[in-house]
């Protein structure tokens, strides 16, 4: 996994996190799977296709999520709340974006899709050849998972480099 | 959420209002909150570039607030479509997704201005005040509430 294409999702995670609980979150775990991802809390998926194609998963604890719901929402939001959920995909919408924004001005293009909620608590991995590294990030409210998985496509690089030349 | 100095209409001086078109209810909720603390009227809301379009028709808004990705038809999308029934249509699109391609072509299909989420009210506030006054196309704020340069 190219640790450049995944830093701007550690950042923007990092950043919207600090911003909207206060606190900044410190990440207490990496792991690599080759295998699909296991849900934990309530989570959240995007997928994005083009030169990097794959899918993040954001995946939270509910009393974190709770907290997010607050901030979002201006009032206190229960954990049990049915738009605890909505509040995970808008939260997976803007550290997703702010990350592919950053890729995309480096020169990688993709395009991004609208967030899902994600029910099932076993996902399939993202597709052949795809790594997975998944951060844990540990917050006063509960932990918050950042599942990646992503396939560059070098040719298309090389293609880039060539007509850059 | 702090008050903000109420933002009117310059022709009569009346509340401004907007419309608000994004996926997320979370998102819709958010906006309206801020909308309420510039002192704005929502006059409607929408989930998907379409209804925007029928909105807009319906409640004829000051402002459109318009995120970039939606199901069925997307925010730039959206922005062509609208503009070119009403030349005159403020549309500041708000997304999380501020690469300069999607700025640029929503600016290109006639938006006014661009905000990135998460959305800080102070930013937005700014643009909108910026753009209900007619100052024209100005560059990006994003999230910190800087302009790009």
């Amino acid at each position: 996994m190219r640790m450049d294409l995944i830093q701007p999702f550690i950042g923007s995670l990092d950043a919207v996190l600090a911003e909207m609980m206060k606190t900044a979150p410190r990440i207490v775990d990496l792991t690599m799977e080759e295998e699909g991802y296991r849900r934990k809390g309530l989570a959240a998926s995007v997928n994005f296709k083009g030169e990097i194609q794959g899918r993040v998963i954001l995946d939270m604890d509910p009393q974190a999520a709770a907290q997010v719901a607050s901030y979002l929402a201006g009032d206190e939001v229960d954990s049990s709340q049915p738009i605890v959920r909505e509040a995970v995909c808008e939260l997976a919408n803007m550290v997703i974006g702010n990350a592919v924004t950053q890729l995309n001005d480096r020169g990688f293009q993709f395009k991004v899709f609208p967030p899902a909620v994600l029910t099932e608590k076993q996902c399939a991995a993202a597709g052949q050849d795809s790594e997975a590294t998944i951060l844990c990030f540990e917050t006063p409210s509960g932990n918050v998972y950042l599942d990646i998985s992503m396939h560059y496509h070098r040719r298309r690089s090389r293609e880039r480099s060539t007509v850059a030349v | 959420m702090k008050q903000f100095e109420a933002l009117t209409r310059k022709k009569d001086n009346q509340a401004a209002r907007y419309l608000i078109v994004d996926d997320s209810v979370f998102a819709r909720k958010s906006l309206a909150k801020m909308v309420e603390s510039f002192g704005g009227q929502v006059a409607g809301e929408a989930g998907d570039g379409c209804t925007a379009i029928t909105e807009y028709s319906r409640t004829n808004p000051d402002i459109v607030l318009m995120d970039i990705t939606m199901p069925q038809m997307e925010g730039i999308e959206a922005v062509e479509r609208i503009v070119q029934g009403h030349p005159d249509a403020r549309i500041v699109m708000v997304s999380s997704v501020g690469y300069q391609d999607n700025i640029l072509a929503a600016l290109q299909k006639g938006a006014r201005h661009f905000v990135q989420k998460p959305v800080k009210p102070d930013a937005l506030y700014e643009i909108i005040r910026y753009v209900l006054n007619d100052e024209g196309v100005a560059s990006p704020v994003h999230a910190g509430g800087e302009k790009d340069r």
